[in-house]
């Protein structure tokens, strides 16, 4: 059991002037439940991904992982934070293009353990297998379809069983099957792995595979509301 | 280790970068090592030819005093310091020759044959005859036989100093490669010198050579033996001493070549530097998506540390390979008619396990540049700009 709480943040940038992208945003997340947070406009949600995820910081609010306020942790600490607890799907894939599928779903465990032993390659498999593209383990990913690639990157996310998982428009680049067969998969992932499903989209269809509906517009929460037809 | 994986992977994506820039210092290494072997090979037939067949350690009466008492006593003192190779001794004096119509001014060096042989390679130089055997046989030069018309078996008539004319048999030529060694040696029995000019049981000069890679300990050892001795009636003179010019000659050439050295390395690490900072920008996607999946800063930096030390090593062997066969090349075109190479060329696997160390260890400092790079990438810049 795990939770992820937003209390009171607010994000800005600072060009030449300052830029409000987050107005006071409050959240909380618990495990075993799917949520969307749906903007149809434009910046804020990645910028809301991104904080959740502890690659940006707010301007001012905390993030509460666990009980634990990130603001108190360092760089290294955060680091370990992302690879142990937080699952990444971006709309972009973002695998790299030098290794395997095989080997982009090993990543995140051989950033904290250098050993590659029979039971973490048989996990990358399982997780491969449950995506559907085991047989195309040995390809690199330029050699592999966008949605094929998509579901190596959700392969990726689940490798170190974190708690957390973050998808950022993770259907966003594909076409309306495959769209519909990853969102499949967002169900399947909830139930098998007890997480935290966070989905950032600006697509009320893919919202519609999951438990809660959070709205955003312009940077301010508008609605948050249970799913009843998911 | 992941780094080490991704370095490879990196290097492997990037197949003509690498080739090209492993070309580069592959180029700069054999330059270093060509250059390098080359001058060594110089300064190494340069000392050959000065030192070589010699000895490098000399002890003579010092003063009024003309010739070494007690000699047996000295080397038993010295006969166990480092370094030293070979001791002998001689007993020489001036003396003139006599042919038909006129005399020549000869030196009769009386020696230890046994340990002299060590030191000037006489029984290899005598190409007629033999070393002789009585204290009545001596040895002459090819110059000086020539010069007088002699055979091997002929009489020589050796006048000395104090009026005395003593008749010699000659034993044997020898050639030692020295124009004034073969016309004025007359080479004797060691006890023949020491009556021939009334020396008793004293010597004129006791001979040492080094072990090779002690030459250029010369100048130490010549002192320890001075200090060891501690006797005001000899000097200990050295190769080095007697040599200055050349060797300062030669560390000018030292110094010459470790420059062009120096700035080749400099060129290399400044190349490497700057390719391999390019590629911190042309793979940013994959270092901000490792960032995002936790990847510790000090771990993606070390890929381009890794980097840099396996081009290092990879470009490093084969400008060594490149650099020995330039050599060859050179020693191929520039040999003479008769097929001598111009310089003789000395493989010092000292100097080439150094030229390698050194390639390596500044490639992989050159990776550090880029590595501080990447230390600034911020993955959420990767992500916002997709």
């Amino acid at each position: 059991m795990i939770t992820m709480e937003l209390h009171g943040v607010n994000k800005s940038y600072y060009g030449a002037y300052e830029q409000p992208v987050l107005f006071d945003i409050n959240l909380s997340f618990e495990s075993n439940t799917c949520s969307s947070i749906v903007d149809e406009s434009g910046s804020g949600k990645s910028t809301l991904m991104n904080i959740i995820g502890t690659l940006d910081t707010p301007t001012s609010g905390e993030v509460i992982v666990d009980g634990q306020p990130i603001s108190w942790m360092n760089k290294k600490q955060l680091a370990e934070l992302r690879n142990r607890t937080i699952g990444f799907v971006f709309q972009f894939h973002y695998l790299l293009p030098e290794f395997t599928v095989l080997e982009n779903v090993l990543i995140p465990h051989l950033i904290h353990d250098r050993h590659q032993s029979k039971p973490v390659l048989d996990r990358a498999r399982q997780l491969l297998d449950m995506v559907g593209i085991l047989k195309l383990e040995n390809k690199l990913p330029p050699q592999i379809s966008g949605g094929e690639q998509q579901r190596t990157a959700i392969a990726r996310a689940l490798m170190n069983n974190p708690k957390i998982i973050l998808a950022d428009e993770p259907t966003g680049n594909l076409d309306s099957e495959t769209t519909r067969k990853v969102c499949g998969l967002f169900g399947e992932i909830k139930r098998r792995f007890q997480t935290i499903f966070i989905v950032v989209t600006h697509d009320h269809a893919v919202a519609a595979h999951t438990d809660r509906i959070i709205e955003i517009k312009d940077g301010r929460v508008v609605s948050d509301r249970l799913n009843q037809g998911s | 280790m992941l780094s080490l994986k991704i370095a490879t992977r990196f290097l492997k994506s990037g197949r003509g970068q690498t080739v090209l820039i492993i070309f580069g210092i592959a180029i700069a290494v054999s330059v270093q090592v060509f250059v390098g072997l080359l001058i060594i090979g110089l300064q190494l037939s340069l000392i050959e030819s000065t030192i070589g067949g010699q000895p490098q350690i000399t002890i003579r009466p010092a003063g009024d005093t003309s010739a070494i008492r007690d000699w047996e006593a000295i080397i038993y003192r010295i006969r166990d310091t480092a370094g030293l190779d070979v001791i002998s001794v001689t007993a020489s004096g001036n003396a003139l020759v006599a042919d038909n119509n006129s005399t020549l001014p000869v030196v009769i060096r009386g020696v230890d044959f046994q340990s002299a042989d060590q030191i000037y390679g006489i029984s290899e130089a005598i190409y007629r005859g033999g070393p002789g055997t009585s204290r009545k046989e001596v040895i002459i030069g090819r110059d000086l036989a020539e010069e007088l018309e002699l055979d091997v078996g002929d009489k020589l008539p050796v006048l000395v100093p104090d009026g005395g004319v003593n008749i010699f048999e000659i034993a044997g030529f020898y050639d030692l490669g020295v124009g004034n060694i073969n016309r004025t040696w007359v080479i004797a029995n060691l006890v023949t010198a020491q009556r021939l000019f009334g020396y008793g049981d004293r010597i004129s000069e006791i001979i040492m050579t080094l072990d090779e890679s002690r030459l250029f300990a010369a100048d130490e050892i010549a002192a320890g033996i001075e200090a060891a001795l501690a006797n005001e009636d000899i000097e200990v003179t050295n190769w080095k001493a007697q040599n200055e010019e050349l060797l300062s000659g030669l560390e000018g050439q030292s110094i010459s070549s470790g420059v062009i050295q120096g700035v080749v390395l400099a060129s290399v690490v400044v190349a490497i530097s700057s390719v391999l900072s390019i590629t911190v920008l042309q793979k940013s996607r994959q270092l901000g998506i490792l960032k995002a999946m936790g990847i510790a800063d000090r771990d993606a930096s070390l890929i381009f540390v890794f980097q840099g030390l396996l081009i290092g090593l990879i470009g490093a062997v084969v400008g060594i390979a490149l650099g020995l066969g330039l050599l060859q090349a050179f020693n191929t075109f520039t040999a003479s008619p008769e097929g001598t190479a111009l310089v003789d060329i000395y493989i010092d696997y000292n100097f080439i396990l150094r030229s390698w160390l050194i390639a390596v260890a500044s490639s992989t400092l050159a990776g550090l540049i880029p590595a501080r790079r990447s230390l600034r990438l911020n993955p959420v810049d990767v992500i916002r700009e997709g």
